[in-house]
């Protein structure tokens, strides 16, 4: 769409026509201030929580399960050495064969959420399809920290009083 | 030729006086845009452009992405 845009300003008699074509979203994803009523909404970014537990592929599902629930948690998210989202295992998971390794326990390509989205627009989708956590991103698939309904439940009814 | 800039060269050019332009519907505007940023949707611009945008002055337009 920008392109046709810079295009046409430039067919309009526009000498100097510059097209940021990466757009909203890689400003967004890149943590830079906007305007607009979405500015004071809460976001998925703000709540994550980064502490949560993280695994390999190769780890003993067991050894995951019961790390995790030392931690008060009944998730762990499965990167690879740079982070990068590879699985979910959640309280289903977790419950597993714990001689399993945590590849092949693990639920692969979860629906993950950038940072820089409102609450209210995935408070909906997480309560529709009955999604107990989900892993925020980068753009990159870099895990930034685990998004659970609870918190944006309650990270809601903050925001409406 | 529009030249394709990324969003380092965006912000200097907005601070040494570029308009910036988000193109997307006026109601995605609204909810979200770049600090400064005028709203033009695309199916408005030839019937504003001219008014609404200085011809002497550089432009950077925007949407969402390059999809």
């Amino acid at each position: 769409m920008s392109t046709r845009a810079a295009w046409r300003l430039e067919s309009l008699g526009f000498g100097e026509v510059y097209e940021y074509a990466s757009g909203k979203l890689d400003w967004m994803a890149a943590g830079l201030a906007t305007d607009g009523s979405n500015r004071d909404h809460p976001r998925a970014g703000d709540i994550a929580r980064e502490d949560a537990p993280v695994c390999g592929l190769r780890d003993r599902l067991g050894d995951i399960s019961e790390r995790a629930k030392a931690r008060g948690w009944n998730a762990a998210v499965v990167v690879n050495d740079e982070r990068v989202v590879l699985g979910l295992l959640r309280s289903k998971e977790l419950a597993g064969d714990p001689n399993q390794l945590v590849e092949q326990a693990m639920r692969p390509g979860p629906s993950t959420f950038r940072p820089f989205v409102p609450l209210h627009e995935i408070a909906h989708f997480m309560i529709e399809h009955k999604i107990e956590n989900a892993p925020i991103t980068t753009s990159g698939g870099r895990l930034v920290g685990l998004l659970l309904q609870e918190d944006v439940i309650e990270a809601m009814k903050k925001a409406k009083q | 030729m529009p030249k394709e800039i990324d969003r380092d060269e965006v912000r200097r050019l907005v601070g040494t006086g570029a308009q910036l332009v988000e193109v997307l519907p006026s109601s995605e505007y609204d909810e979200e845009h770049l600090p400064g940023a005028i709203s033009l949707p695309l199916r408005q611009l030839e019937a504003h452009a001219i008014e609404l945008l200085d011809r002497s002055r550089p432009v950077v337009v925007y949407c969402w992405d390059s999809a």
